[in-house]
């Protein structure tokens, strides 16, 4: 079982939390111009990085707050949480200070996939865009 | 490649089990192929079974980054079933259960299929009318599923608690041609048959990266043991299907959780037939070894480390205790990960991809095991054909795009 370490309450074992998938993924300003493809990318295409991964987690069964987190998919280790809304530490290596809407990781191969978490998903996601679904 | 019969077995067994040879070669990468297959579970090496028996290559490999049915070939419950809820799915679970059915005769290699029967259970009146709703549309589509009542499915497993717990038994759904297989000998089956085929099986080669022509075409993969070039790339990497897939460029709708299993010490036969109860979460069956073969469920988040937390298993052996109370002192042997990917609707993809000359096999989640050999036979189609056989026509990457979900997670809710 993980240990996760809330920003609002500190550290709790990891049935105290659901999972909120990834991160940064950001619902565009304005719904009605996006095409089939924008949603479709906004919907269903994640970057399942074998790497250090941006995600979300609730805090359920403590103070109920969303909140996200960097860990490394390879080993379940948490580099970091952080508050929803604040932009994405600069830990891990690659990629990882390329802050919001960016989600590049560690992995070798860089983060080139297209879709939302390339910056090129709906509504190119800004940081205000971010924050309202972070 | 020796075949095996009655003779041939008993003949050795009188030498003394001398002049057996290995059941497929270890092969060394050539330079170029007419396909390759990334992944050497029973997904992909029974593909590449098929692109050399009903298609005519001959000039194939698979590449597989460790041993071949190390991955979640080796790591599931080995359960088989058809019993899914929409027209498509049914087709192509069906497809593969047929193939079942002719399996060890197909290749020349006993798989240990054994059509026990596999029973689901409902505990609730919401589960009741689901299940019925299954069985009503499994016999409209010619897949065979019975409802049986909770006295009923005692006698089918006379080890099931229906009464006294948490969510007594209310019914079951039953699906006689349901079972179970050797899920190793699946893997070596299959390779040792497209061996003999010509098929270059090779270990130890982990897919590193996927050269494109100035036509955005496949030309190549990079690979731990050099660079093997060909215009057809099939990847059938389960777990891992994102990473290759981004070697290419692309992005899928799938997510990698870890899935686990557990097995029990080996015991006297008890355990008659597969029970499954998506409601408290167990799945449950008994090898020919002896060892009571439990599923848990995934984990909460997407990993790639083929391990997830004990309260995992808890939670399926706190089911299991109430549904079997007789196995409450069983000691559990070992429990594993495996990764497994996800798709938003639960269904697989297996398809032509935009990238020309890949084509991807994926999205199994937690049930891939038991569509391994129909799975193989439509993606041999789609690789050799460069368009999908009808089995496997719906199962697109453009339907989340389009709309044309087929939606098994909102019809079973939880894994398969």
């Amino acid at each position: 079982m993980l240990l996760i370490e809330c920003p609002y309450c500190g550290k709790r074992p990891e049935l105290e939390f659901s999972h909120g998938g990834q991160a940064h993924v950001a619902r565009a300003k304005n719904p009605a111009d996006l095409s089939a493809q924008d949603w479709t990318d906004f919907l269903y295409m994640r970057s399942n990085i074998k790497g250090v991964h941006a995600e979300r987690w609730r805090h359920i069964h403590g103070c109920g707050r969303y909140f996200n987190a960097l860990r490394d998919t390879t080993t379940d280790h948490f580099l970091a949480t952080y508050k929803a809304g604040e932009p994405r530490p600069a830990v891990g290596s690659g990629g990882a200070g390329s802050g919001i809407g960016g989600g590049a990781g560690s992995h070798p191969s860089g983060d080139t996939g297209v879709g939302a978490d390339s910056g090129g998903g709906p509504g190119q996601a800004s940081a205000g865009d971010s924050q309202a679904r972070s | 490649m020796q075949p095996f019969s009655g003779l041939s077995l008993l003949r050795r067994g009188l030498s003394g089990q001398r002049g057996w040879q290995p059941q497929w070669r270890r092969a060394e990468p050539k330079a170029s192929y007419d396909a390759i297959i990334v992944g050497g579970g029973g997904h992909g090496l029974g593909a590449s079974y098929y692109l050399a028996k009903e298609h005519g290559l001959r000039n194939i490999a698979v590449l597989e980054k460790g041993w071949i049915g190390g991955g979640n070939t080796g790591r599931n419950t080995t359960i088989i079933r058809s019993n899914y809820l929409f027209a498509e799915s049914a087709a192509l679970y069906d497809h593969a259960l047929k193939l079942w059915e002719t399996l060890s005769q197909e290749l020349n290699y006993n798989v240990m299929f054994s059509q026990r029967g596999v029973m689901m259970l409902a505990h609730t009146v919401h589960d009741v009318h689901t299940s019925k709703r299954h069985v009503h549309a499994n016999r409209a589509a010619g897949v065979d599923n019975e409802w049986l009542t909770p006295a009923e499915a005692k006698a089918f497993c006379p080890v099931l608690n229906i009464g006294d717990i948490r969510y007594p038994v209310l019914g079951a759904a039953l699906q006689r041609r349901g079972g179970t297989a050797r899920h190793d000998a699946v893997a070596w089956g299959y390779a040792r048959a497209a061996d003999s085929l010509g098929v270059d099986i090779i270990e130890n080669c982990e897919v590193t990266g996927i050269r494109r022509d100035s036509n955005g075409a496949v030309e190549a993969v990079e690979t731990t043991r050099g660079v093997i070039r060909s215009p057809k790339i099939g990847v059938s990497a389960a777990g891992h299907t994102s990473v290759i897939m981004k070697m290419a460029g692309l992005q899928l709708p799938l997510e990698s959780f870890p899935l686990q299993a557990l097995v029990s010490e080996p015991v006297k036969p008890i355990f008659p037939c597969v029970v499954m109860s998506n409601t408290v979460h167990a799945y449950i069956s008994q090898s020919d070894k002896g060892e009571l073969v439990i599923g848990a469920g995934t984990d909460a988040y997407t990993s790639y480390t083929q391990r997830g937390g004990l309260h995992i298993d808890n939670h399926a052996l706190e089911a299991i205790c109430e549904l079997f109370p007789m196995f409450r002192r069983m000691r559990m042997l070992r429990n594993w990960g495996g990764i497994v990917d996800v798709t938003p609707d639960r269904s697989p993809i297996i398809a032509k991809t935009p990238v020309p000359g890949l084509y991807v096999n994926c999205g199994w989640g937690t049930g891939g095991f038991k569509a391994t050999p129909g799975s193989a036979h439509v993606f041999a189609h789609t690789i050799a054909r460069d368009e999908p056989h009808p089995i496997n026509a719906p199962f697109t990457i453009e339907r989340f795009r389009d709309g044309h979900l087929i939606d098994e997670a909102a019809a079973a809710a939880v894994a398969h």
